[in-house]
């Protein structure tokens, strides 16, 4: 039965992973979303769902052992911060380049390097436009709030099975730490040793039986017209990804003569923009992504006739405003509008940033 | 007697096994990783695991391992098979898993996770091919390098003031509780075939009895790499490696 909690950000992650029937999660302590594994460790999901919770040596293990139970047909996930994302970019590229099916977190923290433990967005290139080697994409998805932090782990897994893709969460300090109510659903039961044959056994490392040949799991292909006929298949998927997963919330564009841009934390700070802004008689609205990969291009530019200007909001030096501008083209002003190093934005802020670079610039 | 008379079904003492496909392998001639590949395929065959093994390989020159037993693999990052191997193990309990790993993937980039995965006890087997040099990227200095050894990377031969002495790593796993068996084995004469072949039955014996992480160094050849004859290398491993990496069991609880 549905129940409503009050809960943190990274504690949901961890309650809608036993609830969604996640196999395994394997991760590494760093601030600022350790909650994630302590609370899997607090409630022991093994004696209730049989659901294995590892704490490993490094970042490198824990996402090669999402590799290791992603490659064998099982629902697995690991979660970290910036830093510790960085880390993982080796084992995600080759759960791309493997075309295995997992759950990433990535409570973003302020860079580069250690930076600091308080929240960012400063990782949107990373997660976006492939922080590991090669061609590859993950399907983004960006949290605004802690009822998406639940609801997204089993979208998240749903999307990374229908499509044999990594797919991240990417969440951020604000959203991790932050308590609000969740409406939590029912226990989904994992899925049994023969229903992940039934379902993964033909690609999945479920044990050779008589009946098939031998299952592998490998990005490797030394042939390079193989290896790029592989790199068409993936462009193919990610194109597919593009036309039928984009997410998007728009709040007050009806009539809006122009259009705050945000994601994540930034998004809710902009709902408060546009109500300080909408009484001194500015117009705006709100477009947030959900998706961040595939990016919602096409709705952006269906408001492209009906606002003068769009004022991009992130947490960074100005990273997601790349692809409004991709998506705009140059036929209206885009502008940026952003705080780095962990400091966040206030309302106050993005309206005089709307006002000074949009309005009168 | 003519020859029609000799070969004969009833007559057949020894086979390939089922469990080696029929893949030319891609290793060098007098490598001993074709040598390998074979025992284990044997044992698994012997010991009727096929349909519960599943291998992980490393980078390498075992990269494509995949290509010559026939079983569910998969294919790891450089160093990493400990890791993926783990989460195999703690989800398949009852599967017999196991990593096959050189000595740059395992005693150098892949040295935490080989540690960790022992110190844990991981209910699986490794087997450590030790040949003292990365054979696959051209013949480089590895971490099991021996002394004045020459290689790509160390022309002069390896300078221990410079980069260490050659790393030991099979005595430092031994000293982990979680591993249960720990030897040094080699593949160069009929008799080390049938000792390591032992080896690797007991070690999936312990698996499968859930004991903890067995651990099979078998000191190796390169003789690409060390740019010497088949024979010749073989004689060179037992001249130089085997007095630095005596034979034997480390651990057997």
């Amino acid at each position: 039965m549905a129940e409503l909690k009050l809960m943190k950000g990274n504690e949901a992650i961890a309650e809608a992973a036993i609830r969604c029937g996640c196999d395994g999660y394997f991760g590494y302590p760093i601030t600022p979303q350790s909650e994630v594994m302590e609370t899997l460790m607090a409630r022991k999901p093994w004696e209730e769902t049989g659901m294995v919770v590892l704490q490993a040596e490094s970042e490198v293990a824990a996402i090669n052992m999402v590799y290791g139970g992603a490659g064998c047909g099982k629902k697995v996930m690991t979660s970290s911060s910036s830093p510790g994302v960085s880390l993982k970019q080796e084992g995600i590229t080759y759960i791309a380049g493997a075309e295995l099916p997992c759950l990433v977190v990535n409570v973003v923290r302020g860079g580069p390097g250690l930076g600091t433990i308080q929240p960012a967005q400063s990782d949107y290139f990373q997660a976006t436009k492939g922080g590991g080697h090669g061609d590859y994409r993950l399907i983004v998805l960006a949290p605004a709030s802690v009822q998406e932090m639940y609801d997204f782990v089993d979208l998240g897994f749903e999307l990374a099975f229908k499509y044999r893709n990594p797919v991240q969460i990417q969440s951020d300090g604000v959203i991790g730490q932050m308590m609000e109510k969740v409406t939590v659903g029912e226990f989904k039961p994992r899925l049994t040793d023969e229903e992940v044959v039934k379902r993964y056994g033909s690609w999945a490392t479920t044990g050779k039986t008589a009946n098939r040949d031998r299952n592998i799991i490998t990005s490797l292909d030394l042939d390079a017209y193989r290896q790029e006929q592989f790199n068409l298949k993936l462009q193919r998927k990610y194109k597919e990804i593009e036309e039928k997963e984009v997410r998007f919330e728009k709040i007050a564009c009806e009539d809006a003569d122009y259009l705050l841009v945000a994601y994540g934390s930034s998004s809710r700070i902009c709902q408060k923009a546009i109500e300080i802004a909408r009484e001194k008689g500015i117009k705006v609205g709100l477009l947030r992504p959900i998706t961040l990969f595939p990016y919602p291009t096409k709705a952006i530019q269906a408001m492209l006739g009906q606002v003068k200007g769009i004022l991009a909001v992130e947490m960074s030096a100005g990273q997601m405003v790349e692809d409004v501008r991709l998506a705009v083209e140059g036929k209206v002003k885009v502008q940026h509008y952003g705080r780095m190093g962990g400091v966040i934005p206030t309302p106050n802020e993005i309206v005089k940033a709307l006002e000074e670079q949009i309005i009168n610039g | 007697m003519d020859i029609k008379d000799i070969i004969k079904e009833e007559n057949l003492v020894y086979s390939k096994t089922k469990v080696l496909t029929d893949n030319v392998m891609h290793y060098c001639p007098g490598c001993t990783h074709g040598v390998v590949h074979k025992i284990l395929a044997e044992v698994i065959d012997e010991l009727n695991i096929q349909e519960k093994t599943i291998g992980v390989t490393p980078v390498g020159c075992a990269v494509l391992a995949y290509n010559y037993l026939h079983i569910d693999w998969q294919e790891a990052a450089h160093g990493r098979a400990p890791a993926v191997a783990t989460a195999i193990n703690r989800l398949y309990p009852e599967k017999y898993v196991f990593t096959y790993q050189g000595d740059g993937d395992l005693a150098s980039i892949g040295a935490a996770e080989i540690i960790h995965a022992c110190n844990r006890g991981e209910k699986m087997l490794v087997i450590f091919i030790n040949n003292g040099i990365y054979g696959m990227t051209g013949g480089q200095m590895a971490p099991t390098t021996l002394e004045g050894m020459p290689t790509s990377t160390s022309p002069y031969g390896r300078d221990v003031k410079m980069t260490g002495q050659p790393l030991k790593i099979t005595e430092l796993i031994a000293q982990l509780p979680g591993t249960c068996y720990v030897t040094r084995q080699a593949a160069h004469t009929p008799a080390a075939v049938r000792k390591l072949k032992k080896a690797i039955t007991k070690a999936f014996d312990n698996t499968g009895k859930k004991k903890g992480t067995s651990f099979i160094e078998v000191v190796s050849t390169c003789n690409s790499g060390w740019k010497l004859s088949p024979v010749k290398s073989n004689e060179w491993m037992v001249e130089h490696m085997f007095p630095y990496y005596p034979l034997g069991d480390m651990k057997d609880e």
